[in-house]
Order: C-alpha cells, then sequence, then structure tokens
C-alpha cells in the first residue's frame, strides 16, 4: 500500500468491484434486541426491498433481553452483502452473521404425519429407523415421525415418505451455530 | 414529575427551541404540559405543514426539526414528510399522541397504528409502553435522527402514560443503543488508495450529493476540489456544497442536468462520489451510466456503497472526516495537474456548445428561466429558497446559482409537491435574520394553501413567488414529449386569484405578468413587511430542458 506521500500510484484498469452474487444458499444469524416490532421490521426490510427469505427461525438466546434470528436466503438471487448492510440499518439489530457453511453446524426439525396402512405401516418404521427419526404419535392409520437434521437430510427423508402418502409436513426452518474451534 | 413535562424537559435538554404542530385529544397532556415549557410551540394548519416545517427548519439550520401531532389522522397526516424527511436524510422527530394503552389494539376513537404505519419510512420509532422511558427515548431519538446518516425518528405516547407521574432523570451521554453504532472514520488505506486512483485519473468528475450539507462538509468538499482542477458536479440536493458559478463547475447532473456535467459523466474514467446515492434521476439507465469509470464512493451509510453502482474503492465514513484526509493523501502525491489539460479542453468545449439557455420571449411574456434570473438579481442571490416539485424546482436548481450549503431546501428524493411553503416557514423560524423566498408552483401550492394562516398567525415573515403556468407543468410536459399530447388533467382550470386569496388570509398580495416589470415587483416584495405572494404569470407550456428521459442514458438527452 505504501506511505502517504509516495508516487507510487494506481492503475485504475487495476481496480476491480467485489462480485455481488455469491451463488450459494446463506445463513444469516441475527442477535436482535428482544423488543416489539423486531420481527416486522425485518420482515418489512425484506419485502419492500424484494429480498426473498427461505427460512427464518426466531428463538431466545442466552441473553434474555437478545433473541436470535436465524434465517437462510439465495445467494444466487441476492446480493447478501446488500442485505446484510440493509438489515444493520435497523437499529434493534446488534450483530449479524454471515456463517460459513464449513464451519457451522445448522439444524432443523420436522414433523411428516404419513399415512400408514397395515401394508406399508412396517416400511415407513423401516425409514424413520434408517434415519434415526422418532415415532411421536400414532393412529389406525398415520404416524407422526419426528426428525432433527441437516437440511438436506430432512429433503431426503422427504423424498422416502412422499409417496407413502404425506399428509401433513412442519419444518421449523434452520437454525446454526458457528462451530468451535478443536482448541477452544 | 409528569412524564408530559419530563417530555419537553428532555427535549430541552436536547436544545430544541421550537417546535411545529396540532394539538388533539391524545396529546391533550402534552399541550398542558407544553403550557409552562417555555419552548416555542408554531400552531401549523395542518399536520402534514408541521412536518414540512420541521424538515424546512432542519435542513435550514442543520440542528433537529421537531413536529407534533395527535393520535389517528393527526398523525396518519405525518406520514407523507416523514417519508420525505427519510428520503432526504433530514435529521427529525416526529412526536405523536396515542390513545389510551388499555385501548391500543381495540380500533378506539382516533386510534391508528402511527408505529406500524411508518416503519417502513422512518430511521428508527418508539413506542411509549412505560412512562419512565419517555425521557430516555427523547434522548435516543434524537441521537438517532442527527447522527450518521440523518433521519426521522419517530416517538408515539400513549396519553395515559404521558399522564403519569415518574422520576425524571436528566439523559446524558451517548445513549445505549447496541445495535446502533454509526461509522465516523473512513479506512485510512482506502483513503490512500483512492488518493492514488485519482491523480491516476485522467478523465476524473466529481459527484456530490446532499450528504455533504447533511454532514456540514461543503467546506471541506470545496477544499477537496480545489486541491486540483478537478471538474464539479452536483445532484439536486447537493446544490450549494460547491460554490457557483466557479470555473471547475459543470453545473447540476442528471435528468434536468446540464450536457456538460452529464456528459462528463459518461465520458469520465474516474467518478468520485460524496454523499450522492446515484438514484436513478441521475444515473438513467443503470447499464450505461458512466460506462468508462472507476467508482469511489464516498457514504456515512454502508448500505448505499455498491446499492446501484458497484464501487471499485468504497469508503465508508462522515464526509468531513473523510475529506480532509483524502485531500491531504492527494495533495501529498503532488499529482500532475497538466494531465487534466485534455479533458478541459474537452469540457470547454461542451461547455460552449451547450450552455443552459432558452429562448427568451419577444414581448413582455415572461418565461420561467427569466423568472429565475429574476430572482437570483432581486434577490442578490443569497437567500434561502425553497421549492415544490416540477419543472420551477428544475429550472431554479438551473438558474439560481447557489453557492452556499442550506441556501437551497427542496424536495428532492420523495418529489413532495407543497413541500415549498411549509419549508419555508421552517427556516424562517431557523433562520429570522435571513431572506426566506417559497419558489413554489400553482399546483403544489394549493395542496397547502391553509399554511398562509400560519405565517400570519405565528408572525412568520416568508416570501412566495408563485411561478404560475396553469399547470401541473412537468405531467403536462411528460403527456407532452411521451404521450402523444394527450393532456389529461394537467390544466388547473380556473385557479383561485392568488392575490386575492393571499390578501383574504391577511398576506399582502402582488401580480405580475409584464418582463418589465417582474424585477422590480420582487424587490418591492422582498422590501415589503409581512408576508408576501407575489402571483407571476409565466408561459403555460415552456418545457424544462434539457432532459434525460426516463430510462434513457446521458448520451441521449433531449433538448
Amino acid at each position: 500500500m505504501g506511505e502517504p506521500g509516495t508516487k507510487d500510484t494506481v492503475r485504475l484498469e487495476d481496480l476491480e468491484t467485489a462480485s455481488r452474487l455469491t451463488g450459494r444458499k446463506h445463513i444469516l444469524s441475527l442477535l436482535v434486541e428482544d423488543k416489539p416490532g423486531v420481527l416486522a421490521r425485518i420482515a418489512g426490510l425484506f419485502s419492500r426491498r424484494g429480498f426473498n427469505i427461505d427460512t427464518l427461525a426466531v428463538g431466545p438466546t442466552e441473553d434474555p433481553e437478545v433473541s436470535r434470528i436465524t434465517l437462510t436466503l439465495d445467494g444466487a438471487v441476492h446480493p447478501i452483502d446488500q442485505v446484510t448492510k440493509q438489515l444493520h440499518k435497523l437499529v434493534n439489530v446488534i450483530k449479524i452473521r454471515d456463517l460459513e457453511p464449513e464451519h457451522t453446524v445448522a439444524r432443523e426439525m420436522a414433523l411428516f404425519r404419513v399415512q400408514a396402512s397395515v401394508e406399508n405401516r412396517a416400511e415407513i418404521m423401516q425409514f424413520a429407523e434408517i434415519f434415526d427419526a422418532d415415532i411421536v404419535d400414532i393412529s389406525r392409520r398415520t404416524v407422526t415421525i419426528e426428525l432433527t437434521g441437516t437440511q438436506d437430510r430432512i429433503d431426503a427423508f422427504e423424498r422416502m415418505i412422499r409417496p407413502h402418502g404425506l399428509i401433513e409436513m412442519a419444518r421449523t426452518g434452520e437454525v446454526a451455530i458457528s462451530r468451535s474451534r478443536p482448541d477452544q | 414529575m409528569r412524564a408530559a413535562d419530563a417530555l419537553f424537559a428532555a427535549l430541552k435538554a436536547e436544545g430544541v427551541e421550537h417546535i411545529f404542530g396540532i394539538p388533539g385529544g391524545a396529546s391533550l397532556p402534552l399541550y398542558d404540559a407544553l403550557y409552562d415549557a417555555e419552548i416555542a410551540h408554531i400552531q401549523v394548519r395542518h399536520e402534514q405543514g408541521a412536518g414540512h416545517a420541521a424538515e424546512g427548519y432542519a435542513k435550514a439550520s442543520g440542528r433537529v426539526g421537531v413536529a407534533f401531532a395527535t393520535s389517528g389522522p393527526g398523525a396518519t397526516n405525518l406520514v407523507t414528510p416523514i417519508a420525505d424527511a427519510m428520503m432526504d436524510s433530514v435529521p427529525t422527530v416526529f412526536i405523536t399522541g396515542q390513545v389510551r394503552t388499555d385501548l391500543i389494539g381495540t380500533d378506539g376513537f382516533q386510534e391508528a397504528d402511527v408505529t406500524g404505519i411508518t416503519m417502513p419510512v422512518v430511521k428508527h420509532s418508539l413506542l411509549v409502553t412505560d412512562a419512565r422511558q419517555i425521557p430516555e427515548y427523547v434522548h435516543q431519538a434524537f441521537h438517532i435522527a442527527s447522527t450518521g446518516r440523518p433521519g426521522p425518528v419517530l416517538v408515539d405516547v400513549p396519553q395515559d402514560l404521558s399522564k403519569a407521574d415518574i422520576d425524571y432523570h436528566p439523559a446524558a451521554g451517548t445513549p445505549d443503543l447496541p445495535g446502533y453504532k454509526p461509522p465516523t472514520e473512513g479506512n485510512i488505506k482506502q483513503i490512500r488508495l483512492a488518493a492514488k486512483a485519482l491523480a491516476n485519473a485522467r478523465r476524473p468528475v466529481i459527484y456530490g450529493g446532499g450528504g455533504i450539507v447533511n454532514a456540514n462538509a461543503a467546506e471541506e468538499f470545496r477544499r477537496f476540489c480545489l486541491s486540483d482542477r478537478l471538474p464539479v458536479t452536483l445532484t439536486v440536493m447537493g446544490l450549494g456544497a460547491f460554490p457557483a458559478p466557479h470555473e471547475q463547475w459543470l453545473g447540476m447532473l442528471g435528468m434536468h442536468g446540464t450536457r456538460t456535467a452529464n456528459y462528463a459523466m459518461d465520458e469520465a474514467d474516474l467518478i468520485v462520489a460524496v454523499g450522492a446515492r446515484f438514484d436513478d434521476r441521475i444515473t438513467g439507465k443503470l447499464s450505461e451510466f458512466a460506462p468508462r469509470a472507476k467508482f469511489i464512493h464516498i457514504d456515512v451509510d454502508p448500505a448505499e456503497i455498491s446499492k446501484n453502482i458497484p464501487a471499485h474503492i468504497p469508503i465508508v465514513g462522515d464526509a468531513q472526516d473523510v475529506l480532509p484526509k483524502l485531500t491531504r493523501e492527494y495533495e501529498a502525491l503532488d499529482p500532475e495537474t497538466s494531465r487534466l489539460e485534455g479533458w478541459w479542453g474537452r469540457i470547454r468545449d461542451w461547455q460552449a456548445e451547450w450552455p443552459l439557455r432558452y429562448d427568451d420571449s419577444r414581448d413582455s411574456e415572461i418565461k420561467p428561466q427569466f423568472m429565475i434570473e429574476a430572482m437570483y438579481e432581486a434577490t442578490s442571490g443569497d437567500a434561502v429558497i425553497t421549492s415544490d416539485v416540477g419543472q420551477h424546482q428544475m429550472w431554479a436548481a438551473q438558474y439560481y446559482h447557489f453557492d452556499q450549503p442550506r441556501q437551497w431546501i427542496n424536495s428532492g428524493g420523495l418529489g413532495t409537491m407543497g413541500f415549498g411553503l411549509p419549508a419555508a416557514l421552517g427556516a424562517k423560524v431557523a433562520r429570522p435574520d435571513d431572506e426566506v423566498v417559497c419558489l413554489a408552483g400553482d399546483g403544489s401550492l394549493i395542496m397547502v394553501c391553509q399554511e398562509l394562516a400560519t405565517a400570519v398567525h405565528q408572525e412568520i415573515p416568508v416570501k412566495v413567488f408563485l411561478m404560475n403556468n396553469g399547470h401541473f407543468g412537468m405531467v403536462r410536459q411528460w403527456q407532452e414529449l411521451f404521450w402523444q399530447e394527450r393532456y389529461k388533467s394537467v390544466e388547473m382550470g380556473p385557479s383561485p386569484d392568488w392575490p386575492q386569496l393571499a390578501e383574504a388570509f391577511g398576506w399582502t398580495g402582488m401580480q405580475c405578468s409584464d418582463k418589465g416589470d417582474l424585477r422590480d415587483a420582487m424587490r418591492t416584495a422582498l422590501e415589503t413587511e409581512g408576508p408576501v405572494l407575489l402571483d407571476v404569470h409565466v408561459s403555460k407550456d415552456e418545457n424544462c430542458f434539457p432532459m434525460i428521459p426516463a430510462g434513457a442514458a446521458a448520451r441521449d438527452m433531449v433538448g
């Protein structure tokens, strides 16, 4: 970079801009003040700026005055940099982390209510076992399965179970936390 | 202490001397406290007027403007000024009465969720839920409104809470806002990089905006521009940040800017944007905007950088901090001024070929451009000018050579017709010793003409120079140029007799329709005590040129 007053100028043709679209999924972890209207401010910002949220999860943190909002969005469609800068302008948003996939533990929980006749009940139970899912409710014609895992894993389970008659599905959206370094 | 009294104690602690507003049911406790508060209350005639007056006050003085309204319709009438203040980054605090807490959410009389309604157009809002919050919220509101990129902050105060009894502890110091840390100092490495790039640029343009005025950095900007022969242009919001006319001044840029400024942007190899946001009225067709240029973008709001135009060298910081450092770094490089010779040659050619010009009438008809020139002469170029929105605004921007910041007060971002008169009232309250002239359009003035009463009642001696062309002139121009002359609802029809209307409100009313009389009429208006409205009849079908048609590129300027 050089010291002030040096003659080494910068060639304009060497100047470049940062690329705006990353082309991958981003998980943003927001710490926000637990104040009335915070979620409305964030939702409103997304809708008026035309940003589309894929998933959103809100919950408390270790600090009772602070909530965590985890949201995922597509970096192929939205300039994430612009999204985070706009979010930062909200006075109640304390901190934003764009979590690096390889340094992040992300999990989602899902509930599936599936048709379970006498013929396919065993097969469904087997799927659940393979995925390490829990049967949380059962009736004469249905079973309800709880599964926690990565988004990919839940997608995979959904694909397996759907042909058997998926009646209802509820997913939480991902929550995430950064991985500790091994020496921590 | 009663919370309402604490609210005014808190306002006084922020240095507030004037507020603009209208009382109502939910704000009765506040107005009862105001009775003893020793803060001047300018009673307007419509809450929109209160809001724009607060904006005019803030723009003219740099201090936070304050407007009061009651709940429901009073508060919703503030929405336009709040949105206007957001778009133009005007430091303002809006305090609204709200229905009692036990009525909130029940559709009570004069209840409106003003916090919700205004959420997209405020910098921040604070709904009081506990009377003890009031002093701290006022302190936070002023801090947020006036620091970083300024903007409007709403404080909504339920009626019962403002009657509550609280212990008043003056709030002091920087409020504890963990999520609000506006940047101030620019990154010195980035500033050095910018200086080096600029020292190597052969066709640079400095493009400044309203952020320079907001940062009180006009002097620093001028010094930076004059550290070399750097060509300077400004947006409509930035006018006054660089003294016009000047040999380095290219004129305003954008849709109705000069050809020279727009062509210079088009051919520039390096553009230094300072406190400007690459609005569509500046860029025209984004993909063809300044296609040869690299961009240094200096702004206090990081979200503006690379929002519309990706920046090569972003610098986040206050212009008042960044510009002196940039100037120092640039001068230390001892740049070769002669490298700009060719560029100035090109610019001088454009200036010679495309000066701002109009065909003056050969009879007594007053051309609108002539009216602005006459106004410039009559006011010796040093009045504070407020304007409405439309053709007259653009002509003023072109032909009134603003050479001081905070001299030109208009609604740039939201483009709010009717802004001019209430803004003039606010500006005059802030700067009673300066001449304040509202350049009004007839389509705009009638939207807020009830504020003529305010000027008399509150003894605010502003002048209104009404550019009366009997039309919504800018819309008429677009219908003529781009909608095959299918004129629809742009003629004002039986307009009021403006001098008589003004007289009815207690103003001095004057009229002029002869070019030869105009300067004298203006001087008489300026010399007459009290508020004066001068109704100037100008050509009805004059178009504002030059112009970049919407969605076109600078190269395609017409007129």
